[in-house]
């Protein structure tokens, strides 16, 4: 396993309650991983543990066999890309410098870029379909485009796991759908890739398994049809849901209306 | 595309030290000021040599120095408003001289160690504060807790100044305006000596800002050590500032000023800015000390109050962008 949870324990300090409480997981390359739950689930906690940027009070994450504790950060950014929730831009890029910064875990602190490092930012760039999108500043880009240079600055680093959190919040259908079509591609050529993502239905129909966490704990992991259960559903996200079939045999989750769920029947 | 902008960085250094060598009471066409340096038995020789080079080199030095600690901690506090000055490092550095001149330890070498033990107790404090008003640090509450413990620091200097004997008070009081009255080779010497690391520190970190502009949390993401680069940063930034308000007292605004001014023209890159941030900031300190001494002959103006006239414009320019 490329990429492993063993029992993850977290709390936060002066929490009551721990934030991650005895998660365990793991992805393959070749593998797409959806973890859902709901609003403050433990999701970008545990995104963080995964990273050992927190500090467990149980169990162990390993990447490639070995703990993530003994990692340089620069050597885990090689094997592991990650394209955060967040990012504020204070400094201006151009889209080829900040995909750039995907190299500089290969570069070193002093060493230029060598052609090597422009192919990679070249491909990564043509992978996520930004090549037109090179020379123009980061703060002028749309949000679909933005989350395009991240995802090829991830792309970049030539990790073998890749971890996206949240990437199509605030998306629009088309942009949801492309990058979604993408990592799909990415981990189809080999990649081990885990998305953090609040939408159900996509999850479900681009991922080969799903994590369903509430209040820190795995309540249900398996394929989507095993994971998107109507009552579990129902009981995770406080809100009465159907659940019926696409053609394509994934389950899709429909939050009901009051007037619905007495009369509902599981069928739309 | 950036070879003619060098060149004329480089132009730009030479031209701004020859001509700030020939400002003074005596002035000096640029021929002569060559004549000065380069032949001992011209008569521009002394004037050159012993009062003017050394003044304008350590203007260079220092102003260059500030303009890279500016560049440095912007990036690492992730808002462009952040400079020694409004970090509240200059403060602390005067607060530490001021505390040695008064204790009658204030020979060229201890005064920056003072000044350093000063520097790095503000940026203890300044953090100290910024973390407690949330879980998170904030880069603006940063800046606050900056100005906060300026003033303070500014606050007990002056209790000190006016309590000490009357030769230490005119004397520290004449340096905390910041001006490079007390330019001498010696003082070039001291300075360099405590700089050459930090600056080297800083331009080796210059991969690792990059990241850190992004946040902590990208960066840790992209292979950065951010805690190590922090303590590095703040560090060196400290040391810097320390050397700088120990040879010449506190001048404000050149580390705001210079590396944004950079940043337009060349690069946010820090690889690229941070060395033109160090040339740009040299020349912008040549300059303003020049002004400052041929503005209101035979009078001298502090070095600090030329800055800051350029400077407290352009920051409210910068303030208005940032906050739009």
């Amino acid at each position: 396993m490329i990429i492993e949870a063993r029992d993850l324990t977290v709390r936060y300090r002066s929490a009551p309650a721990d934030a991650l409480e005895g998660v365990s997981f793991g992805a393959e390359p070749g593998e797409l991983l959806a973890v859902t739950g709901p609003n403050g689930s433990g999701k970008t906690t545990l995104l963080r543990a995964l990273l050992g940027l927190l500090p467990l009070r149980r169990g162990v994450a390993l990447i490639g066999g070995r703990p993530v504790g003994g990692w340089a950060r620069d050597a885990l950014a090689r094997e592991v890309g990650v394209v955060p929730q967040r990012e504020e831009i204070v400094f201006p890029l151009r889209v080829r410098e900040m995909v750039m910064l995907g190299r500089y875990a290969r570069l070193g602190p002093t060493a230029p870029a060598q052609p090597g490092d422009r192919d990679a930012v070249a491909r990564a760039l043509a992978r996520c379909d930004a090549t037109q999108l090179a020379h123009r500043r980061v703060d002028e880009l749309s949000g679909g485009e933005w989350q395009r240079v991240r995802l090829a600055r991830a792309i970049a680093q030539e990790p073998r796991v890749l971890i996206l959190d949240e990437p199509t919040v605030s998306l629009d259908v088309r942009h949801e759908m492309e990058l979604f079509e993408l990592v799909r591609q990415l981990v189809d050529d080999g990649l081990a890739g885990i998305v953090i993502t609040h939408e159900l239905n996509l999850a479900s129909r681009f991922a080969d398994r799903m994590l369903l966490l509430d209040q820190g704990r795995v309540v249900r992991t398996g394929r989507p049809n095993e994971v998107l259960d109507r009552d579990v559903i129902s009981r995770v996200f406080g809100w009465p849901v159907a659940v019926t079939t696409w053609c394509d045999g994934s389950p899709q989750v429909i939050p009901l209306r009051p007037a619905e769920s007495s009369t509902e029947s599981g069928k739309p | 595309m950036s070879v003619p902008r060098n060149a004329l960085l480089g132009v730009g250094v030479t031209a701004a030290i020859l001509l700030a060598i020939g400002v003074g009471s005596v002035r000096l066409a640029p021929g002569e000021v060559i004549r000065g340096i380069f032949d001992a038995d011209a008569g521009s020789a002394a004037i050159v040599r012993q009062l003017r080079l050394p003044r304008v080199l350590l203007a260079f030095m220092v102003g260059g120095s500030l303009g890279l600690c500016g560049a440095a901690l912007q990036a690492l506090v992730r808002n462009p408003l952040a400079d020694p000055y409004l970090l509240g490092l200059s403060g602390g550095a005067g607060l530490g001289a001021v505390a040695a001149i008064a204790l009658h330890a204030g020979s060229a070498w201890a005064v920056p160690v003072s000044a350093f033990a000063g520097a790095i107790g503000a940026v203890a404090l300044v953090y100290r504060l910024a973390v407690v008003s949330g879980r998170r640090l904030d880069p603006r509450v940063l800046l606050l807790a900056g100005v906060v413990v300026g003033a303070f620091a500014a606050a007990v200097m002056s209790a000190i100044i006016v309590l000490s004997d009357a030769p230490t008070l005119r004397n520290a009081f004449l340096w905390l305006l910041g001006g490079l009255g007390g330019a001498s080779w010696q003082a070039l010497g001291v300075f360099s000596a405590y700089a050459a690391l930090p600056i080297a520190v800083l331009f080796a970190k210059a991969r690792s800002l990059d990241l850190l502009a992004l946040g902590e949390e990208t960066a840790e993401y992209l292979g950065a050590d951010v805690e190590r680069t922090k303590r590095l940063v703040f560090v060196a930034a400290s040391l810097l500032t320390a050397a700088s308000v120990a040879t010449c007292g506190i001048i404000g605004f050149v580390g705001l000023v210079v590396p944004h001014a950079c940043r337009l023209v060349w690069s946010p890159l820090h690889r690229t800015l941070l060395p033109v941030t160090f040339l740009t900031g040299g020349i912008f300190l040549v300059l303003a000390d020049a002004l400052a001494r041929s503005l209101l002959p035979p009078l001298e103006l502090p070095v600090g109050v030329v800055t800051a006239l350029v400077g407290v414009p352009l920051f409210a320019v910068l303030l208005r962008r940032t906050l739009a």
